[in-house]
């Protein structure tokens, strides 16, 4: 078992960013850590002391250092913590550099707070984006067990906890994101067989409770 | 170390993402071939390597698939060849500092500066340039910290966020003109104004930084291609 000497995750429980931390301190075998619930509406001292540039959650505390943004921080996990374990982020430079590019492109390009949001053309709109982004992820699957190849890693962990909003957003939305992209569900149902992943991601009716109150707020 | 024809980068001299994967090119000694790119009218070789965000740079390493986004980028290439002119660092914690400050330009500094060209009116203007030069007070604590008293964030000699953040001098210094303001103000951010010299100079980089006309020409495309806002 990894020590988990002196490591404190600031965090809030809906975010698919401190979910991503969660699955990579699991998979190290990182446990008794010091988790601390964040409200986003009444941020702590030590939250905006430890990320005073973004003020945002998750931000992980080892030996009293800060690490922030998420695939930065499932990064430094991945470095710091070395077990038999095949390591997060492939070996292979250029196998890393596929896995750091889909990473990056759930951050960059997907949205989905369109679905919520609007109504009619507009949300329809959002919705298309959406499975298409989502069939683009699919794509490079292929026929591969995870994102890179044969083992579950760093752009897996990227990527999976947007899966615990598809039950609040096919409600909202009346969308079927398993008719449109099989081979993703697939992946999603393959990835929560990991206890890690299991654990770590949100109850998918706790995130329609919490979208359905975010929209009452909105009016 | 790469044999001669084995790397090319796809991109436009004019682009600081393109500058910052030729200057980790040039401090690592690898030879590339350079294939100029048409952002006014993307090739089918642009379209087709990089079918996500149809953008530039993209590398190509021998027969492997292409390599998209500059900061993937040039971490494959200190990956691929570490014994040169090594960028990141090796301690994770110093690693993932690096990375945060790189993740702060990328998403939130220089898009300021696009922001900028973009909004119409003084006074929104002014508002953007206020944000930058707060931009530029946080990059300076940055330099502060990161170069301990040396002339780079890397220290002696060039790291990564010198190749990160150096790659934006030529458009800090066009936008700076431009909109008559000082993005590295000598006064609020001392260190890096000197910093940004010692960039420009550097024999390392010098040959990748574009010059006013390259930098004028493709200003001149974005104003017709992503022209400013209406008032």
């Amino acid at each position: 078992m990894a020590g988990s000497d002196d490591v404190v995750l600031l965090n809030f429980w809906a975010s698919p960013f401190g979910a991503r931390v969660k699955i990579a301190l699991a998979e190290k075998g990182v446990v008794n850590y010091d988790y601390k619930e964040e409200k986003l509406a009444d941020k702590s001292s030590l939250l905006l002391k430890m990320n005073p540039v973004h003020k945002k959650v998750p931000v992980l505390i080892h030996h009293g250092k800060p690490i922030c943004e998420s695939n930065i921080i499932v990064q430094y996990i991945d470095e710091t913590w070395q077990n038999d374990d095949p390591p997060l982020l492939p070996s292979d430079p250029y196998l890393k550099a596929q896995a750091r590019f889909w990473a990056d492109f759930v951050d960059s390009k997907v949205r989905f707070s369109g679905i919520w949001r609007t109504k009619g053309e507009e949300q329809e709109s959002a919705k298309k984006e959406f499975i298409d982004l989502l069939k683009v992820l699919e794509g490079q699957l292929g026929e591969k067990p995870y994102l890179i190849g044969e083992s579950f890693g760093y752009a897996d962990i990227a990527v999976i906890p947007l899966s615990c909003w598809f039950y609040a957003l096919e409600t909202v939305g009346k969308m079927n994101i398993g008719q449109e992209c099989p081979k993703l569900i697939e992946w999603v149902e393959r990835c929560m067989e990991r206890e890690s992943v299991s654990k770590s991601l949100p109850d998918p009716h706790k995130i329609y409770e919490y979208l359905l109150e975010k929209m009452k707020k909105l009016g | 170390m790469a044999k001669r024809g084995e790397i090319k980068l796809l991109g436009t001299a004019a682009s600081p993402y393109v500058n910052r994967v030729q200057f980790v090119l040039n401090l690592k000694s690898i030879e590339y071939e350079f294939i100029e790119e048409n952002l006014a009218c993307k090739s089918e070789l642009l379209l087709t390597s990089n079918p996500v965000y149809k953008k530039i740079p993209v590398l190509f390493h021998a027969n492997k698939p292409p390599i998209c986004e500059s900061l993937v980028i040039i971490e494959y290439l200190d990956e691929f060849q570490p014994d040169v002119h090594r960028i990141l660092p090796s301690v994770p914690v110093d690693r993932a500092d690096n990375r945060f400050w790189a993740n702060y330009v990328d998403n939130k500094y220089f898009p300021l500066y696009e922001e900028l060209r973009q909004t119409p009116g003084k006074e929104d203007k002014e508002a953007i340039k206020k944000q930058i030069i707060e931009g530029s007070v946080l990059l300076e604590e940055a330099f502060e910290k990161f170069s301990n008293g040396k002339a780079y964030f890397g220290g002696d000699d060039l790291g990564y966020l010198d190749v990160v953040l150096g790659c934006f001098i030529a458009w800090i210094e066009f936008s700076s003109k431009r909109n008559e303001f000082n993005a590295f103000d000598e006064v609020k951010t001392p260190k890096l104004a000197k910093w940004a010299e010692r960039i420009r100079s550097h024999e390392s980089l010098k040959g990748a930084i574009p010059g006013n006309e390259t930098l004028m020409n493709f200003y001149l495309m974005l104003q017709i291609h992503k022209p400013p806002r209406a008032t």
